[in-house]
């Protein structure tokens, strides 16, 4: 891999990430327009959750995977130290894996 | 970076650090694969310092792995960043005024810095969750590259340790509660609540068109399609709650 990709790559992820910091406090964004861009980190994230848990390139990612992520959530639910949610997550895969689970 | 210890409390900072160290093993597996698949040693760790986006490195770096030309692995890499540029509006306030901040701040932006802010509703709490979160995986994350791409074979295999549902564990374990309310505060709570479920519709739509634009689309962009949700949060008359500090 050239470092010319290598520095494209870098070049452009920064763009990416700085563009909101930058103009941030340039704009003078109405109220609903703030709240709305508020609510976008969660859409996000929660999307990046779903398809993280569920998919890997463009199939389905295997039931240990996903048997992992709801443990994560069920525990998140029941108030489990975030510690224990992200350990035991991980556990509940690799012990399915483990067990011949795809 | 004084105030960052004084400000976030111990909890916080456990879970920032295991965090670091969750990520930090599949950093390591990423210098490995990426120098046991024939890359010289700079590559993962020079890409790792500049691009840090474990995405992005792992996609670029599988394009070329495969055998894919240079100009596809930097496609790949930057459909699968262009979330950071929403996430850069949505979250920019938190880096601090200066402009020395948001240049260095910006570059530290990541999901996991993002989902520690989101779940504190405090400003200073969530400035200093994301300087805490961003430092902490830039140093673990990079140095743990480096001793992976040391190492080299060997240390590839994350699956058997099931380090593929660590990511969105987290992710979910930081996001959650702010969807069922509980990060809410009570004198607030009725108004709160409705915004709470307007919140999770939007999420849990904009989750179901990524999933279901999986198979077709390239990885990156179905993420970006969950955007679409936010029309459940526009349609809704809330225009009157927001108040415009």
């Amino acid at each position: 891999m050239p470092l010319i990709a290598i520095l494209a790559l870098a070049a452009g992820t920064y763009a990416f990430r700085l563009a909101g910091p930058a103009l941030h406090h340039r704009l003078r964004l109405p109220g609903r327009l703030r709240h709305l861009l508020s609510v976008t980190a969660t859409v996000l994230l929660v999307a990046l959750v779903a398809t993280s848990a569920l998919t890997e390139g463009h199939g389905f990612a295997g039931w240990a995977r996903l048997a992992g992520v709801l443990a994560a959530g069920i525990l998140t639910l029941r108030k489990a130290p975030f510690p224990l949610v992200v350990v035991l997550a991980a556990a509940t895969t690799a012990v399915l894996r483990l067990l011949g689970v795809p | 970076m004084h105030s960052i210890w004084r400000t976030l409390d111990r909890g916080t900072l456990r879970d920032i650090a295991l965090v670091c160290l969750a990520d930090a093993m599949v950093g390591a597996a990423f210098g490995a694969i990426a120098v046991s698949g024939g890359l010289p040693p700079w590559v993962p760790v020079v890409m790792s310092l500049l691009v840090f986006a474990g995405g992005a490195q792992f996609a670029a770096v599988g394009v070329v792995l495969s055998g894919g030309a240079p100009i596809a692995a930097v496609a790949a890499g930057l459909v699968l960043n262009a979330r950071l540029l929403p996430f850069g509006f949505a979250v920019g306030d938190v880096l601090g005024g200066r402009w020395w901040t948001r240049l260095a701040g910006a570059h530290l932006m990541t999901d996991e810095a993002v989902a520690f802010v989101v779940r504190d509703g405090d400003p200073r709490r969530r400035h200093a969750a994301f300087w805490a979160c961003g430092l902490g995986l830039f140093v673990s994350w990079n140095a743990a590259v480096v001793l992976g791409a040391l190492a080299g074979r060997g240390i590839g295999d994350t699956t058997a340790l099931g380090l593929d549902a660590a990511f969105p564990a987290v992710l979910l374990a930081l996001v959650l509660p702010s969807l069922t309310g509980r990060a809410e505060r009570a004198e607030r709570a009725e108004r709160a609540e409705r915004n709470v479920r307007n919140v999770r519709n939007a999420a849990l739509l904009g989750a179901a068109v990524a999933v279901a634009a999986t198979p077709f689309l390239p990885a990156g962009l179905p993420v970006l399609l969950a955007l679409a949700g936010l029309v459940l949060t526009v349609r809704t008359p809330t225009g009157s709650e927001v108040s415009c500090p």
